[in-house]
């Protein structure tokens, strides 16, 4: 309620507000970290994923490739007949699936990083474009932007992907691609927003340079919100990676992701359920952090965005 | 006879994450039938809190009426408004008093249409029919003055000027014929030369209705041609009470000469010109243990550092909370 | 308003002049679309012969303007599969998956909308962390994984659902529960978010001090409005589903176009994969087309044309 001075909307303001020092940032920050405990929950779910990634050799037991068939379809060590050898268990081919997880976390951050970056950077090329000729073509660009994500996104992503083929350079593309109209609409909207808002005009009649203007101003505006949406998106690419990898359409089989290791275990779902489990935890895993983390983010660096996602 | 409304010691704070905000810290004032009294403040002076207190309307969590009493007059004896269970408080709400809100972009619904958000009211306090209902909203906006009664019913806020549509916010106050009518800031958000005529428009409804108003406003020019009585306040609590000419004419209170811009110079000369009053409003998360304006004073002495001053009559109808006499130039006696 | 409707017609209609030509040159990207269809193992020999019988050898944009011209008046060409035409295979598989979507679509809504509304009326409180729940798992839980796990669960463990197929009303649930999931989880965001923020509009606050009851608030000052951005979700997600029911066509042998599109892939049946990409854009589009006329009626601004 708008009373005439609302006594609880201090914390309206952004991390990335240009008047504060980085102390002031760290320390708001922090702040924010310490009422939503739930954003550090998610920056633990990532940083534990990432070093998964990085240091999958030393941290996974086994060869996620060695195939053991003596010691087949081995239930996880919680279950009857389990070993902590195996935690998770083994395979139909006797692979032990915990190595598998901690190795598929590189597919997938692999295609999310990539595919996030080429999707951010055509989509801000595109909505920079559209917010800055304003008129016309933008709204011609716009309203192009906004039926093709009416699309059924899966739907092309899978065609596409049969025609070109299992490799994990093809899957990096698709996503990039496919994905840059979202940027493209963050991009353009923050673009149109710090036009209008008049202090980059200030800033050239003081003489600024545009350099300058893009670095000092521009920039620094629009990275808040299009980092919140690469969290976002990042985790939607690893569940749509893992989703064409269900089909058969992601990387080649022999590589240990999580998708492949799905397709694989949905054949022995009444016999080994767990092959088909343990990927699929490890995806929401991955995918609640990254949430958690974008909300925090959001909330941190944007306040504006906090309902403007799709 | 008792005054219409009797407020005292009115005590609202709100617990936010950065503390308890000192909104309102006892306020007390009577409102007698018939006037129309304005109060007067900046921005987080607890004006609007003050009032929007008395009929539960503030938001709670964070708000709290900690104490005081709202003393409200009806036929049936006097009732206290802030020991009202919610059901009572909705039959005041509307009925015997109604409510004007600063801006009437966003205080009406976006997508009901303005007949519709009159009548509900009517039907709510009066369980008018459905015709009575709809007859009765078309002669209350040919009363605020809305051209084409019957084809405005239809009409949607978006269809309507800002002046139109404050209008329609006044019809919805005044619908029930309300025992009192509370505006806050009515004219802030609008052209000059609107206000002009929502302030006539008031000041006829008080003469063919009898109305009795609270008149919320920051801006003192405003006041004179409307209010009978003002009370200014400053950091949750009231600096002066008096009439409306008294008040013009001999300010009490360093901070009411200063929004008056009439400041005296110290050296007497009766030059007026426009003074700012300079430093900022004050920090209401400190609990107060001395004037609230003593930062902001010209004229603050040690004592003004120690004390709250009480209000304090100085003259018939004329109070003010200030240890400075600005007529004598020097401390109060006592 | 005529104006914008015929803008929006004529939009769509590039959009999916754009989707045609994207479908056509998207199987020539290779370079060869009969090896691309043809099984690997066929000789040379056969390969040829397909080309000739495709017309592949033709000039492309001799093909392109055949292709365009079927695709007018809904001609795909013929299944490499099933040797009948492809659009009227992927008509007959349309209700299953209509079917489906629906009764996902009304799960999400049924679920999804009450929770959002407590939550949003109640923020903190337990109801509201349920809620809050629910649209982060929404948002986690990836669907295809989901549904095998009902079927572990309820099928193979407790026996109480049928584990694929669309023979009786049971048969519905496990597929539409999977798919509405993610679904359910927006619209318990957008429902929350949209409510907590109505709620503090200062309409509210002059609904309140109108001295109406809070029940009449909810329902005809509240949900009405949380109700415009609702529309649009909706829509989008009803689209988004189309394509999302390949996964779980896929799980429970839900016999639509979801699981049209799957055979596809695995038959190379690319004429088939072309008409249901089509055939689904023209569905969405339409589609949107509706989402915008039920965005009119809820919200006069827009009937107006004041926004």
């Amino acid at each position: 309620m708008a009373l005439d001075n609302p006594p609880y909307q201090h914390d309206a303001d952004s991390l990335l507000d240009i008047e504060k020092t980085w102390a002031e940032r760290l320390a708001y920050g922090g702040r924010f970290l310490w009422r939503d405990r739930s954003g550090v929950l998610g920056i633990i779910i990532f940083l534990s994923v990432v070093i998964a990634a990085l240091f999958s050799p030393q941290l996974a037991p086994y060869d996620p490739l060695a195939q053991d068939l003596r010691n087949n379809k081995l239930p996880p060590a919680w279950n009857v007949g389990g070993t902590w050898e195996h935690p998770f268990g083994t395979d139909n081919l006797g692979r032990d699936i915990f190595s598998r997880i901690i190795y598929g976390t590189r597919v997938s951050l692999t295609v999310g990083f990539f595919g996030v970056l080429i999707a951010a950077t055509l989509g801000m090329i595109i909505g920079a474009i559209a917010g800055y000729m304003g008129g016309r073509i933008d709204s011609a660009i716009m309203s192009l932007i906004n039926l093709i994500l009416s699309l059924p996104y899966l739907l092309f992503v899978v065609f596409i992907a049969a025609v070109l083929g299992r490799s994990l350079l093809n899957v990096i593309l698709i996503f990039g691609i496919t994905d840059s109209p979202i940027f493209a609409r963050v991009t353009r909207g923050e673009v149109l927003r710090i036009r209008k808002s008049g202090y980059v005009e200030s800033a050239i009649s003081a003489g600024a340079r545009w350099p300058r203007i893009i670095f000092d101003h521009i920039f620094p505006n629009l990275i808040g919100p299009l980092i919140t949406l690469a969290t976002f998106e990042m985790s939607a690419m690893i569940f749509y990676e893992a989703g064409l990898g269900f089909l058969g359409l992601s990387v080649p089989p022999s590589v240990p992701s999580w998708g492949n290791m799905l397709s694989n275990g949905r054949k022995y779902l009444t016999s080994a359920s767990w092959i088909a489990a343990a990927p699929g935890l490890a995806i929401m895993y991955t995918s609640l952090g990254m949430n958690l983390l974008g909300d925090w983010l959001r909330d941190v660096l944007d306040p504006r965005l906090r309902r403007s996602r799709r | 006879m008792n005054p219409l409304l009797e407020v005292r010691n009115l005590v609202t704070k709100f617990y936010t994450l950065d503390g308890v905000v000192h909104a309102v810290s006892g306020v007390s004032f009577d409102l007698q039938e018939g006037e129309t009294l304005a109060i007067v403040g900046e921005s987080g002076s607890g004006k609007s809190v003050t009032v929007l207190s008395l009929l539960g309307l503030i938001p709670t969590p964070p708000g709290r009426i900690e104490q005081g009493t709202a003393l409200l007059r009806t036929p049936l004896g006097q009732k206290d408004l802030l020991q009202l269970s919610k059901a009572e408080l909705r039959d005041v709400r509307g009925g015997q008093i109604g409510f004007v809100f600063q801006d009437p972009i966003s205080t009406l619904n976006p997508i009901l249409t303005i007949g519709e958000q009159i009548k509900e009211t009517l039907t709510r306090h009066l369980h008018l029919s459905a015709e009575k209902a709809k007859a009765q909203v078309i002669k209350l906006l040919a009363e605020v003055g809305i051209p084409d009664p019957e084809m405005r019913y239809k009409a949607y806020p978006f269809q309507l000027s800002g002046g139109m549509r404050q209008r329609v916010v006044i019809a919805i106050a005044i619908a029930c014929n309300p025992h009192i009518v509370i505006a806050d800031e009515p004219t802030t958000a609008l052209d000059v030369t609107v206000q002009a005529q929502i302030i006539d428009l008031f000041n006829r409804l008080r003469r063919t209705l009898g109305m009795t108003m609270i008149w919320i406003t920051h801006d003192l020019g405003v006041v004179a041609g409307l209010a009978d009585r003002v009370m200014v306040m400053y950091g949750g609590r009231i600096v002066e009470l008096s009439t409306v000419d008294d008040l013009y004419e001999r300010p009490q209170h360093p901070y009411t000469a200063g929004l008056l811009g009439a400041l005296p110079r110290l050296d007497s000369q009766e030059t007026r010109r426009l003074v700012s009053i300079r430093g900022t409003p004050p920090d209401m998360l400190l609990p107060l243990r001395h004037c609230p304006f003593s930062w902001r004073c010209d004229y603050a002495s040690e004592r003004c550092w120690q004390e709250i001053p009480e209000l304090t009559s100085t003259a018939p109808g004329h109070e003010v909370a200030c240890f400075y006499d600005m007529e004598k130039g020097g401390l109060r006696d006592g | 308003m005529q104006r914008y409707f015929l803008s929006r017609i004529l939009q769509s209609l590039v959009l999916l002049f754009g989707v045609v030509m994207l479908v056509f040159f998207m199987v020539r990207i290779t370079g060869d679309p009969a090896t691309l269809m043809m099984p690997r193992n066929a000789s040379p020999a056969q390969v040829e012969a397909f080309r000739e019988s495709m017309g592949f050898n033709r000039p492309v944009l001799v093909q392109f303007w055949d292709f365009l011209r079927g695709a007018v008046v809904g001609d795909f060409g013929n299944s490499l599969h099933f040797k009948t035409p492809a659009l009227q295979l992927v008509i007959q598989r349309l209700p299953a998956t209509l079917e489906l979507a629906t009764a996902a679509m009304l799960m999400a809504i049924l679920i999804g909308i009450p929770l959002g509304l407590i939550g949003g009326f109640n923020p903190g409180s337990v109801l509201d962390s349920v809620a809050r729940g629910v649209a982060l798992l929404g948002q986690s839980v990836p669907n295809f994984w989901l549904a095998m796990i009902m079927i572990i669960f309820f099928a193979v463990r407790l026996g109480w659902l049928p584990s694929f197929g669309r023979d009786e009303w049971k048969s519905v649930i496990m597929p539409a529960f999977a798919l509405g999931l993610s679904t359910m989880g927006q619209i318990v965001r957008l429902t929350r978010s949209s409510t907590l923020e109505i709620r503090g509009e200062d309409f509210i606050r002059t609904a309140y001090s109108k001295g109406l009851l809070p029940l009449t608030i909810y329902s005809k000052h509240v949900l009405r409005n949380v109700a415009i951005p609702l529309v649009s979700i909706i829509g989008v997600q009803f689209g988004y589903m189309l394509g999302g029911s390949i996964y779980i066509e896929f799980i429970f042998s839900w016999p639509g176009i979801g699981q049209l599109l799957e055979q596809a892939i695995g038959w190379r049946d690319f004429p088939m994969i072309q008409a249901l990409a089509i055939f689904t854009s023209l569905a969405v589009l339409m589609l949107n087309l509706l989402t915008d006329a039920a965005y009119m009626i809820i919200d006069p601004r827009i009937r107006y044309g004041a926004r």
